[in-house]
């Protein structure tokens, strides 16, 4: 990616990751829901997630920061901090 | 002898000639084939002499939301295929947390396999050799375990009371029925959801069992290249499929008015202590499978009309059963072959070919072996051939051997 997305551009893409590996509908994907409480996404899926995401942004996401990406807002600020 | 009655009240299958029970009983009735050309491009990349394969009717993948197929592998696709027909022709709905047909703590699972996920387990290694870590799949060990295929669906059905897996490699699926048949008479469930599936096509399966020599090199037709019993057998079709049934104790199904297939009246397991792919050439843990069936049940030989034959097609294999069972039953002993239609479904071929006895019974029909048109001499039984036999069944076994030695003979009778 040649410029800096914006949050939306990232919620976007992460709601199409998240309905390529969990079946979650795009529009579901918000700012405000939690991985495991409100998408039903399990650990091993996340780790499917944040791999994705780390190919299509272009950054790291160690487990232990992993660990602390409760909600869908939560990825949004940490790949928006780290692109 | 038992001492509970357990029946067969649901039946589930997807096989190479079809995705449901029904469509695979009505192929086998109408003598259809299931084995295909391998057009798998490794066949050709690795000059395999067997180039065929009895793969499925039914993509899996058609069949399950797509979420699901790519979390399970094909092994578990098909085992929750089969699981869900078997489940809801019982007369079950999937649980929910408002709705649980049959208490979680009197459910349980027993599904074989011979191999698992071997699949997912190549796979992921090219992955790990060609991408590295970071794209190997989380879910790779839960895809790969034998256990899998059993777990997913205790899971899914809410079984508490134990989930199973045996591996007797083609057995298992045999031998999966007879262990559930077990746990009911043990007192350990009231329901158990039993049978066996495998998925294992891949450039190494088939490798290895071309070089053990086993398989069929008929390639030049293969609707003709599974043939049991046949003086021109050459050796089996590796095909993929599961099988799933039902067993219920029979007063638990009769309270809530459960249709009744058959009876599961008693099975023989034994091993040959041997060799580790041959038969024992006096045929004594297959001799010794059915007879133990026959007294567990408390029958006599001659009760038996009918045995649904392992028969896998291969030269000494076929020889070796037929003797078996005229030596353990008797001459009079009606056999079919049902890897003529289906290939050879390893630890899915023991559940399928139990249910095809069990329908057998139902409904006074026993398929005919395809491809029989010159019978060895040396098999010296009546097996059905041309059109399916008429019959009323009052009790039949299902035969499956296996790799290792493993002899099973599960024992039906009618409800």
């Amino acid at each position: 990616m040649s410029e800096k997305p914006s949050d939306a551009e990232i919620l976007d893409g992460l709601a199409e990751i998240v309905e390529e590996v969990a079946g979650v509908a795009t529009d579901d994907v918000t700012a405000d829901k939690s991985f495991v409480d409100d998408l039903d996404i399990d650990s091993l899926s996340m780790v499917e997630i944040a791999v994705q995401a780390e190919d299509r942004f272009g950054v790291k996401i160690p487990d232990d920061e992993l660990a602390n990406l409760k909600t869908v807002g939560d990825a949004v600020n940490y790949v928006s901090k780290h692109v | 002898m038992s001492n509970v009655d357990v029946v067969v009240t649901g039946l589930g299958a997807t096989t190479p000639l079809g995705g449901d029970v029904s469509s695979t009983w009505d192929a086998l009735l109408a003598g259809r084939n299931g084995v295909r050309v391998n057009t798998a491009p490794w066949v050709e990349r690795f000059d395999l002499p067997a180039k065929l394969a009895a793969t499925l009717a039914v993509e899996p993948t058609s069949v399950l939301p797509r979420v699901q197929a790519r979390r399970l592998d094909r092994c578990e696709q098909i085992a929750v295929i089969a699981a869900r027909e078997a489940w809801a022709d019982a007369g079950f709905a999937i649980p929910t947390d408002e709705h649980e047909p049959v208490d979680p703590d009197r459910l349980a699972v027993s599904i074989g396999t011979g191999i698992g996920g071997p699949v997912t387990l190549l796979d992921q290694d090219d992955i790990l050799e060609e991408h590295g870590l970071r794209k190997v799949s989380p879910l790779t060990v839960p895809m790969l375990m034998p256990n899998g295929p059993a777990a997913h669906v205790g899971i899914e059905m809410r079984a508490r009371a134990g989930v199973h897996t045996v591996a007797s490699a083609c057995a298992s699926g045999a031998e999966g029925i007879a262990n559930a048949w077990q746990m009911i008479q043990n007192g350990r469930a009231d329901v158990v959801i039993a049978g066996g599936a495998e998925a294992c096509i891949h450039p190494i399966t088939v490798a290895g069992f071309c070089q053990s020599r086993t398989l069929s090199t008929r390639n030049d037709a293969p609707e003709r290249a599974s043939r049991p019993f046949d003086v021109d057998r050459d050796g089996f079709v590796l095909g993929e499929g599961a099988g799933v049934v039902v067993l219920e104790r029979a007063d638990h199904a009769a309270a809530r008015g459960a249709r009744v297939y058959a009876k599961v009246s008693g099975y023989g397991m034994t091993s040959d202590a041997h060799h580790i792919t041959g038969n024992h050439p006096e045929g004594i843990g297959q001799i010794a499978a059915m007879t133990n069936a026959v007294r567990m049940a408390g029958l006599t030989p001659g009760d038996i009309a009918h045995v649904n034959a392992h028969a896998t097609s291969t030269v000494v294999g076929d020889i070796g059963e037929a003797a078996a069972i005229r030596k353990a039953l008797g001459e009079h002993v009606v056999v079919t072959a049902p890897k003529a239609s289906i290939g050879h479904l390893v630890g899915g071929a023991g559940a399928v070919e139990s249910i095809v006895t069990l329908l057998s019974i139902y409904y006074g029909t026993i398929p005919a072996t395809r491809n029989l048109e010159n019978l060895d001499q040396k098999v010296g039984l009546d097996v059905v051939t041309g059109q399916p036999r008429k019959v009323e069944l009052a009790a039949a076994i299902n035969n499956s051997f296996g790799f290792g030695g493993h002899n099973v003979a599960v024992l039906f009778t009618a409800a």
